[in-house]
C-alpha cells in the first residue's frame, strides 16, 4: 500500500501518524457542521471524542473512512489523502474498521458469513482461512458457540461483540467506534466495553465517539472535545476530567457526569 | 401451518374434547342471527350448484367414447375431445410426425424447472446447464443439424408458452434488477434512462408492444435485420416484465435501511458485490410475494401473443375447437387449458411461497 501512486509525498508522510485532518470543514447544505478540524493521531493512540448531542463527532469519524465527504481541507489516512478517487477511498476502508451505534449486522447472514464476507470478497483470502480467520475473533469476543445463528438471534451485546470481531477480520489498521455503547442495555454494556479495553491494550489505534467516561479514564491517551461543528479542546484524561479548561467542557462534564 | 394439518379421527379423541369442538363449530356458523343466515344460504347455494355440476363434469359425461357423435348426443361434458385432441391441444400445428420433439422440449423444461428449485442446485453450474439446454430445445423445436426443419410459425401449444414463460422471465429477471439500480443512481444519465424506458413501457398496454414488435418493426427493419416473429415477441414480453420486475425490485431496495450500505462500505466492499451480497439478497426477500405477483400475471399475459400470429395454449385450444367432426366443446377445451395454467401458477406460487420462509426470521 505505502508504495501505490495514492500516497503522498514523502516529506510528508510521517510512518508514525494514522489519521491526519488538517483544516477540515463540512456543510450539509448551507449547514456548516464541521468547522476547520485539526486534528493528528498517531499510530497506537487511543481517543475518546465527546461532546454533546449534535456536535459533529459522528460526521466528524465517519468523514474518516469517507462515509461523509468534506468539502474543505485535507483528510490523510495511513500516508493516502481521502479524495473523489473510489480506488484510493475502497483501500482506506479495507484497512479502517467502524463500528456502528445500531450494529448493522447483516442480517440475511449467519455470524460467520458474516465476518467472512468482506475477508472472502475484499481480501481475497481463500474460504477456509476466513473461517479459521473468523473463529479466532469470535473466540476474542467469547462467542465462537453462536457462530451458525443469524444476527435477529443474538443479544445487543452478542450482536455488537460480533460487529467488533467483523471488523477485525480485516485486520484492520485502525478503529473507529460510533457510541457503541449507547443502543445497549446498561447490563451488556460492560461486556462490550471489556472487549474494546482489550483491544485497547494491544496497540490498536482507536477513535470512540462515546459518553462512557470511565472507559476514557481507563483507555484513552487523549479526550477530545467537541461543540457546534469546533473541536474545543483536547487534553490526557486527567487533565481533561480533573482541569478542564472551557466553559463548555466544564458545563457538558457537569451534565453528563451528574 | 398447524391449522392446516389434517384433524384427528374422531375416535381418537376423548368425548369430552369432540363436544366442545362440535360446540366451537356450532358457535362457528350459528353464533350470530348474520352468521346463521349466511350459513344457511351458502348451504343452500351448494345444495343447488353441486348436483348438477357433477352431473356435467362426470355423471352425464362422455369420458372416453371417441365417437364424436357421442358428445353430440350426450347432456354433459365432452372429455373424449379433449383426450382426443390432447395432441393438438398441447403441440398445436406443430407437424403430427415430428410431435415427439416438443413432448421432450416440454418435459425437459419441467424437470429443469423441477431441479432448479431445490437450493442445493443455485449454482453457476445452475445458470450454464439453462443456457445449454435452451440450445438444446432451440435445436429440436426448430430443426437442422439432422432433423426436419419447423419453422417458428408451426411452433405451438405448451412448449411455446413454457419457453416464453421461461425465457421471458428469466432474462426480464436480471435486466430488471438492473433497471431497478440504474432508477436509484447518482449519475442522472443512468437514471433518466431508466427511468424513461421503465414508464414508457409501464404506460402501454403489452398489447401494443407486441404489436410494435411484430407488426412496426418490419417496416423500418431491412429483411436481413429482422429477427424472427418468435424472438420478436419474446423481446417484447421480456422488455415489458423487466420493467414492472424493477419497479417491484426497486420497492425492496427502498426497505433497505442506510446502515446496510454504510457497513458494507465500511468494510471496502466495492458498488457491485456489495448490491449482490448484501442489498439485493435482502431487498428482494422483502418483496417476494409482489414479485411472484408479476411472474403469474407475465405467465399468463404469454397467452397474448396470439394476436401476432404465434400459438401458443390457448390458440391451439381454439384450432382444435374448429374441427367440423367434432361438435365445440369450447368449455371443456378451455377447463383443460385453464388447468395447464393453474398447474404452473399454483406450482409457482408455492415455489415462492417456499422462497419466503426459508432464511433467517425476521426480527
Ligand atoms: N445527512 C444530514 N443532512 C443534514 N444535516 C445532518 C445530516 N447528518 C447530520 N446532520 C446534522 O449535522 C449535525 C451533526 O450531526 P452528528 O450526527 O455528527 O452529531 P453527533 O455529534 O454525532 O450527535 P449525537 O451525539 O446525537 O450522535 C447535527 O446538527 C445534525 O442534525
Ligand atoms: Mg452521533
Amino acid at each position: 500500500m505505502s508504495a501505490s501512486p495514492a500516497s503522498i509525498p514523502a516529506p510528508f508522510a510521517d510512518p508514525t501518524i494514522a489519521i491526519e485532518m488538517s483544516e477540515m470543514n463540512k456543510w450539509y447544505g448551507a449547514f456548516h457542521v464541521l468547522r476547520d478540524i485539526d486534528l493528528t493521531v498517531r499510530r497506537g493512540e487511543r481517543l475518546v471524542i465527546c461532546g454533546p448531542s449534535g456536535s459533529g463527532k459522528s460526521t466528524m469519524i465517519r468523514c474518516i473512512n469517507r462515509l461523509e465527504e468534506h468539502q474543505r481541507g485535507r483528510i490523510v489516512v495511513d500516508g493516502v489523502e481521502l479524495t473523489n478517487d473510489l480506488k484510493r477511498i475502497e483501500e482506506i476502508r479495507r484497512d479502517v474498521g467502524m463500528v456502528f451505534q445500531h450494529f448493522n449486522l447483516f442480517p440475511h447472514l449467519t455470524i460467520l458469513e458474516n465476518l467472512t464476507l468482506a475477508p472472502i470478497w475484499v481480501r481475497r483470502m481463500p474460504r477456509r482461512e476466513a473461517e479459521e480467520n473468523a473463529m479466532f475473533y469470535l473466540e476474542r469476543v467469547r462467542i465462537p458457540d453462536q457462530a451458525g445463528k443469524y444476527p435477529g438471534q443474538l443479544s445487543g451485546g452478542q450482536q455488537q461483540r460480533v460487529a467488533i470481531a467483523r471488523s477485525l477480520c480485516m485486520n484492520p489498521k485502525i478503529m473507529l467506534f460510533d457510541e457503541p455503547t449507547s443502543a445497549l442495555d446498561p447490563e451488556m454494556v460492560k461486556e462490550v466495553l471489556e472487549t474494546m479495553v482489550s483491544l485497547a491494550e494491544e496497540g490498536m489505534t482507536m477513535l470512540c465517539v462515546t459518553h462512557e467516561m470511565g472507559f476514557a479514564r481507563q483507555v484513552a491517551d487523549r479526550v477530545v472535545f467537541m461543540d457546534h461543528g469546533q473541536i474545543i479542546e483536547e487534553a490526557h484524561p486527567d487533565e481533561f476530567f480533573k482541569n478542564p479548561r472551557h466553559d463548555r467542557t466544564r458545563l457538558f462534564l457537569n451534565q453528563i457526569l451528574n | 401451518m398447524k391449522a392446516l394439518s389434517l384433524p384427528m379421527p374422531a375416535e381418537a379423541l376423548p368425548r369430552r374434547v369432540r363436544f366442545t369442538a362440535l360446540l366451537r363449530l356450532g358457535k362457528l356458523l350459528f353464533g350470530t342471527p348474520l352468521n346463521g343466515l349466511l350459513t344457511v344460504l351458502f348451504g343452500a347455494m351448494l345444495v343447488v350448484t353441486v348436483p348438477p355440476m357433477l352431473r356435467w363434469l362426470i355423471i352425464d359425461a362422455v369420458l372416453f367414447d371417441p365417437d364424436p357423435d357421442a358428445c353430440r348426443e350426450a347432456v354433459g361434458a365432452c372429455w373424449s375431445f379433449v383426450y382426443a385432441k390432447s395432441g393438438q391441444l398441447l403441440f398445436g400445428i406443430y407437424p403430427l410426425a415430428e410431435r415427439w420433439r416438443p413432448a421432450i422440449v416440454c418435459l425437459v423444461i419441467l424437470a429443469l424447472l423441477g431441479w432448479s428449485v431445490r437450493p442445493a442446485s443455485w449454482t453457476a453450474r445452475l445458470l450454464a446447464l439453462w443456457i445449454a439446454t435452451l440450445a438444446f430445445i432451440v435445436w429440436l423445436m426448430g430443426g437442422g443439424f439432422g432433423l426436419a426443419e419447423v419453422p417458428t410459425a408451426s411452433w405451438g401449444g405448451l412448449p411455446v408458452t413454457l419457453i416464453l414463460t421461461v425465457v421471458a422471465i428469466g432474462i426480464a429477471f436480471p435486466v430488471g434488477i438492473l433497471l431497478a439500480l440504474a432508477r436509484r443512481s447518482t449519475m442522472p444519465a443512468v437514471r433518466i434512462g431508466a427511468v424513461v424506458l421503465i414508464e414508457s413501457v409501464r404506460g402501454l398496454p403489452l398489447l401494443s408492444i407486441l404489436f410494435v414488435a411484430s407488426i412496426m418493426m418490419p417496416l423500418f427493419l431491412p429483411e436481413a435485420l429482422l429477427p424472427d416473429k418468435f424472438v420478436r415477441a419474446l423481446v417484447a414480453l421480456t422488455i415489458f416484465a423487466a420493467a414492472y420486475l424493477a419497479e417491484v425490485i426497486r420497492g425492496g431496495l427502498q426497505a433497505i435501511s442506510k446502515g446496510q450500505y454504510e457497513a458494507a462500505a465500511a468494510l471496502g466492499l466495492p458498488f457491485w458485490p456489495m448490491q449482490y451480497l448484501i442489498i439485493l439478497p435482502q431487498a428482494i426477500r422483502v418483496v417476494i410475494p409482489a414479485l411472484a405477483n408479476t411472474v403469474i400475471v407475465m405467465i399468463k399475459n404469454t397467452s397474448l401473443v396470439l394476436v401476432v400470429g404465434l400459438f401458443d395454449l390457448i390458440s391451439s385450444g381454439k384450432a382444435a375447437l374448429a374441427d367440423p367432426e367434432w361438435p365445440s366443446p369450447a368449455a371443456e377445451t378451455f377447463l383443460f387449458i385453464g388447468a395447464i395454467f393453474f398447474a404452473l401458477s399454483f406450482s409457482f406460487a408455492r415455489f415462492a411461497d417456499f422462497l419466503e420462509r426459508r432464511g433467517p426470521v425476521s426480527h
